[in-house]
Order: structure tokens, then sequence, then C-alpha cells
């Protein structure tokens, strides 16, 4: 598709596109729109609504108010088509359908609104697609038509169109599917209830300095006071961090920030202030630190426990959640996993690994019961076999320098490649338990076999070390 | 997840369940002899093995499923049914290469899905990762690996790992790969290398259930000895499934000082099959806490 509309237009400019990103935008901007009303609503996927009921006169009339949201907006680089009706319903149709900034006035009674709004097309009603062709093949083009069938001047074939039209969308509960829904909902008939959004605030804590630090005894002192202000701010809430932010202003404008990410929902300040300590080591303070703020990205609801019961328990030890934050903030967060199932035959696709305290999602449904060796090896080492046919047993085997005689030997067990995620040229794979002479165990492979047609002579490959 | 009960107990006489003959020749052995199954496990314990095989960290999981099991054993009020304290298993980035990493596919089917895993980059990270870790209360046991003698793994980094085991009750192995048996205030110090695996039950020309030569070579309260290990799974179905237990293989080469009343060893097999749950009568071993002499006599 794309290589055919670049053929015929190699201009052509492209974006990928980012609904998870257009959406948090929307939302972003459904927030900021509250500054012309008391609350607003969504409209997915390029819409907002703003409640502007009695809001007008604060901007000195409609006109002003208009001017005042397509001003903001140019100042943002966005595009806006706005109007200003009674209904919900009444000003999407105009913003999307109407002319420009096209405001309803609010003091007119139900006629008149559909009078205005006659002309505008029947896609000015918010429905899907498929209803909209019914209502084409109908012959039903403009919320004029619609409004005449179903409150029009009766007469008897008109009559018998509106029950026609009635029965038609009889079953259609939801108003996207029914067009008299949404016309009731247009002219302010029935209800339209809508979902405000309510912004959120993460919790934030700040410190500005009257003189700027230049020393880290200093700066630990007050990244101690924030985390315990930000602990009450948590609190406050019912929540505890996951993740928190720290920036430092320097008097020369720069900014520096640490971030920090928690196994588990907590607003202990000592646990906060002690990670953090590992992250401030090599900080450059230039001409010193003035302003050091904590702001917590991301919260979860955290109950509000009692300390004194355990008492004893926390003088003992610490929780396992907040070893784990201490491992990985010294080790990095890829270095304390969990080994987990996945649903593979491939001995090393068969383990994954994924954080510690994260829930373990899929329950072990491949689980063979064949025995597996204890260790895995990262890569599997080549070795060189003695064997006495190319697909027999092996006898004996070099492995890191040393030559081991076979002792004992279970297998082959077969492990195809995965056909439907490798090459083709991927080669089987024959697995054999070894023993040697003195008992160390190990876990071997021939990579294919011979005349495969997949390579030469197969490798042999040593995989897991047993116990 | 917290249990209460911890590895440590304090060296108590065995309740009297057996003639006062037994009991006197059974204290006697004690003070020498080490055999599986014993109560007090110490908590800081090293195993020197070779990076080319798995028996050192064969005998740790060994070793760590026999105490863990054994603490289960006593019934404590405030302890949970089933025990999920999870398991911190932390390896050096050479152990890794050289040894591997834990797989889950062949953990113990009770540990499956609590072990986590730490990788350091240094001896140095390593150390602080194990020492983290036996803070942790809610940690079961610790597992270690760590190749050669790096300059961090002195007397004073053992001694600081033995006292952090020791205050919150967490138990570690550490697995030496390929190091020299220096200074280090472990409790138990083995060396450990394959044996010849026992015949196995289907396959005779395939390897059996593991045995490691375990040496006990510095121990606080046991005498040096030499064993063949094997850890025997408790099997699928039968009255105690999962339950398994740290075996001798064979007989330890005789002591010096020959013991009394050999029949009664418990180191020898079972006479009676049907009655074996373990090689050694359990209650010979597994001494009670916090339970009254009369609520045993009622069991």
């Amino acid at each position: 598709m794309l290589a055919d509309a670049r053929a015929l237009y190699p201009q052509l400019q492209t974006a990928p596109s980012y609904p998870a990103g257009d959406l948090a935008f929307l939302e972003k901007l459904a927030v900021w729109a509250q500054r012309w009303g008391p609350w607003s609503a969504l409209d997915p996927p390029d819409g907002v609504l703003v409640d502007v009921t009695a809001v007008a006169h604060l901007f000195g009339g409609e006109r002003r108010l208009f001017a005042d949201v397509e001003r903001a907006f140019a100042k943002r680089h966005l595009a806006v088509r706005a109007s200003i009706a009674p209904t919900a319903g009444a000003a999407w149709a105009l913003a999307h359908y109407g002319p420009r900034g096209s405001i309803l006035n609010s003091s007119s009674d139900r006629d008149v609104m559909m009078r205005q709004l006659a002309d505008l097309p029947a896609a000015a009603l918010r429905l899907d697609i498929d209803v909209l062709t019914v209502l084409r093949r109908l012959g039903l083009k403009r919320l004029g038509d619609l409004a005449d069938i179903t409150t029009g001047a009766i007469n008897r074939t008109e009559a018998a169109a509106r029950d026609a039209l009635h029965r038609r969308f009889r079953g259609r509960k939801s108003p996207s599917a029914n067009p008299l829904i949404r016309l009731d909902q247009l002219l302010g008939r029935v209800p339209e209830p809508l979902l405000p959004v309510v912004p959120q605030h993460m919790p934030l804590v700040q410190r500005r300095l009257m003189e700027p630090l230049r020393h880290r005894s200093l700066l630990d002192q007050v990244l101690e006071d924030l985390a315990q202000d930000m602990a009450r701010e948590l609190e406050a809430q019912g929540q505890g961090a996951r993740r928190l932010e720290l920036g430092m202003w320097r008097v020369d404008g720069e900014v520096i920030v640490r971030r920090l990410e928690l196994a588990a929902a907590t607003r202990d300040p000592a646990h906060i202030t002690r990670l953090f300590a590992e992250k401030l080591d090599g900080i450059e303070a230039g001409f010193g630190i003035e302003t050091v703020r904590l702001r917590a990205n991301w919260a979860e609801p955290f109950a509000a426990s009692q300390g004194d019961v355990e008492e004893a328990a926390e003088r003992h030890g610490t929780s396992l959640s907040a070893c784990i934050d201490r491992l990985s903030v010294r080790l990095g967060a890829h270095a304390v996993r969990r080994p987990v199932a996945y649903a593979s035959h491939v001995p090393e696709r068969a383990q994954s690994w994924q954080a510690p305290l994260a829930p373990i999602s899929a329950p072990d449904t491949l689980t063979s019961r064949r025995a597996r060796p204890l260790k895995l090896l990262d890569r599997p080492e080549k070795i060189a076999v003695l064997y006495a046919s190319p697909d027999g047993y092996p006898q004996r085997f070099r492995w890191r320098a040393r030559v081991h005689e076979v002792a004992r030997v279970e297998g082959p067990e077969r492990i195809a490649p995965e056909w439907w995620r490798e090459r083709s040229s991927v080669r089987l794979r024959d697995y054999y338990r070894i023993e040697d002479g003195k008992g160390a165990r190990y876990w071997i492979y021939r990579s294919g076999l011979a005349g495969d047609g997949r390579g030469g002579i197969p490798d042999w490959f040593l995989h897991g070390i047993d116990v | 997840m917290t249990k209460p009960a911890s590895l440590s107990r304090p060296n108590m006489p065995p309740l009297p369940r057996l003639s006062v003959k037994d009991i006197a020749a059974l204290s006697k052995q004690r003070e020498t002899r080490w055999r599986p199954g014993l109560a007090d496990q110490p908590l800081h314990n090293e195993i020197f093995a070779s990076s080319r095989d798995a028996s050192g960290v064969g005998l740790a999981l060994a070793l760590a499923r026999d105490a863990l099991a054994i603490t289960d054993g006593h019934e404590d009020v405030l302890a949970e049914a089933e025990d999920r304290r999870q398991l911190l298993w932390v390896q050096d980035k050479r152990a890794v290469e050289m040894n591997g990493r834990p797989y889950l596919h062949a953990l113990p089917d009770e540990w499956r899905d609590r072990v986590i895993c730490v990788e350091a980059r240094r001896p140095e990270d390593a150390l602080f990762a194990l020492e983290e870790g036996l803070k942790c209360r809610d940690l079961a046991c610790v597992i270690g690996e760590i190749v050669g003698n790096p300059r961090a793994l002195d007397f004073t980094a053992s001694r600081r790992l033995s006292l952090a085991a020791e205050k919150h009750g967490v138990a570690l192995w550490l697995v030496r790969l390929e190091a020299e048996a220096d200074l280090s205030s472990a409790r138990m110090r083995w060396r450990a290398r394959p044996g010849v695996s026992s015949a196995p039950r289907w396959n005779m020309n395939g390897p059996g259930e593991a045995v490691w030569q375990a040496e006990l070579f510095r121990a606080r309260s046991h005498a040096p000895g030499k064993w063949d290990l094997g850890f025997e799974d408790g099997g699928q179905g039968g009255e105690h499934q999962g339950e398994g237990r740290l075996r001798v293989r064979t007989l330890p080469k005789q002591p010096k000082r020959p013991l009394e009343q050999s029949t009664n060893v418990p180191l020898s097999l079972p006479k009676h099959p049907t009655t074996s749950r373990s090689p050694y009568s359990g209650n010979l071993v597994r001494a009670t806490f916090g339970r009254s002499l009369a609520a045993v006599a009622r069991r």
C-alpha cells in the first residue's frame, strides 16, 4: 500500500500511528482545557468536550471565549475547530460539520435549534458506519430529513414511515447505533451522561534553599527532609511510591535528575533516603544546588499499616521488597531476576526472566518430567567428541582442555527447532545425558544429523552441567 | 511469609523416647560424627568444588533442602502450613560463565517459583548481595557461588557473613568454585566431588541418582569425615510426597574408634522396608522444640 502510494508520489511523508500516545495526549489536553470550564470530558479519538455553562461572561462573551481558545491552541501549534451549543451532541455536530466557530444560542427552543441544525449531514449524529449506510440507503441524508420523519407533520405516509423507522431501530439500545436516540440527545430530550476527566496530581515536594548546596552531607540532610515530606504527602493520599524522581537545580541552570524504581510500593523515608544515597555519588554540584525536588511519578495504593506490633520483626532484618530494592539499586535492575517457565520446548527458551516481585503469570503448563541439568550454560560450548558411529553414542569428549571418558549415556532426546520462528537451516539437536568415569554429569547435544542437508558433519556442544 | 522458626536451634538434649543406653551412645556419637538430618544446622556453610561439574551446587542444594525440611518438621504455631519464603541465589559473573545459570526445570518442585537469582559483576557485589540476603527476614536461605579466592572475600568478609547469618537466622550455603580453602569463619566447610552414581532403576546404561563425595574438613561441633551423599526425592506418589531427605549412600570410612552398637547406627540402611520413612528413625535426631513432653507423649 505504502509502496504504491510512494511510487505515485515520492514526497509523501509518513509518520507511524501511535494510538496510546495520542490518547495520553488527549487526556492531558482535556485537563488543560479545564481552563475554560469547570469540567471536561474526552471524546476520543480527537475531541474534547468542555462544559462552559454560565462561564462565557468571565471571558467577556462567547465570541471572546472563542478567540481565547483559538489563540491558546495556535500558540501550541494545534489546529482546532470549536463550537458552543446547548447540548454536547449539538456542539459535536457543529464542530465537525458546521461552519467554523458557530455558536448555537442556548435560549432558543428545540424547534428553532432543529431548524439551525437541519442542514448538517446525518454523520453529525455520531453514528456507526453501518447505521450511516442504512440511513443513506433510506435516503435520509440530512438531520432535517430525519427530524421531519420522527416529529414532522402527520399524514398517513409519514406516519407509516415513522413507524417503519421506529421498528427498524427498535432493538438498538446503544446510542451510536440508533439515530433516534442520537437525535433526542442532540436536542436535549434525553440526558447524555459524560465522564469527566479528573486530574491526578503526583505527589511532589521541594525545597528552595537560601544558600546553594555544595557539599554532600548537606544534600543528604535535604534529601532526608524531602523523603519525610514525601512520606507525609503519600500517606495523606493513601499511596506508596513505586518510582521516584529527584531533580536538583543548580545555580547555573543545569538540572540533575536521578530516578529510582522500587520493587513494591513504599513510603518509608529511611528506605528512600538510603536508596537515593547510593545514587547521589559523583554528582557535580558546580556552583551549588539551589532547589531540590522529589516527585513520585508512579504511585500505587498502599494502605496504612500499623507500625508497632511488629516492631520486633522490624528490628530483625529487612523485608523482601526492601532487600530487592537495595540489591537492584546497587547491582542494576537486570541483575536481580526470577526465572519463570516459558511455553517452549527448546531448553534455553523454556526459561525466561522477570522482575522478582512481579506476579508469576503463566502457570507451568509445558513442564516435561524429563531430566534436565541443574545448570545451563548461557552459550553451549563446543566439544570434540569421539564416537563409534556418527549417530551412535559418544565415547569420549574433550571440554575445556580436558578429556572425559563417557561411562554412562542416556539418550538421545531429540529436540527439534521451533520451525515457526527460526530459519529453515537451524538443525535439530540430539541431547544425551552423560556421566563420565568420575561421576561428573553433563548434558551434551549433537547439532544436526549427518546428511540432513543443513551443513556438514554435525558438531557437538555441551549445554548443561548436572548435579 | 515471615516464619519465626529459624534454622538456628540451641543445643538441647534429645527427647527421651529411647532407652538410656541408646541416648548415651547417641550423644557420644553426635559429638563426634556428622550425619544427615541433624537438627542443629549451622547457618554459614562453605562448599569447595570444581567448576567443571555441579557437585558443589548439588551438595549445597541437597544440604539446604534437608535443612529446610528439618526446620519445617518443627511444628510451630505461628508458621504457615507451607513454606512460601523465597530463596536468593547469588552468583558472580565468573561463576555464571564457568558453571552456568540455575535452570528452572531442574530445580526441586517446591522451589520452582521461589528462587530469585542475582548476578553480580564483581565478587564485592556478590558479597554485598549475600549479606543483604542474610539480613532479609523473608528469605528461607541464601545460596552463593563465588569463583576463586577474590581479595574481597577474606576472613573479615566471611566473619561478616557468619554474624549476619546468625543474627537474622537465615542460612547461607556458599559454593566456592576453584578456590583454595583459606581462612574463613564458616561453621562447616565441605569439599565436594562427584561420585559414581547409583545404578538406575530402569535404564542400566544411563546415569542414576546423583551421588557426591562430600568431605567435611572443618566443623565446629563435628569431627571431620567423608561420606558419599545422595538426595532421595520423596517420589511423586506415596505417603510422603515431595519429602526428600539427604542420605548416606555407603557407610563412611570407619573411624579409628569403632562406634558402639554399630547395628543401631543410624547410617545403616533400614531393616524393615515397610516402616522406613527414612533410614534412621526420625525422632532420634529431630529434636522437638516448642512442644511439651506431654504433647509428644500424646502423639
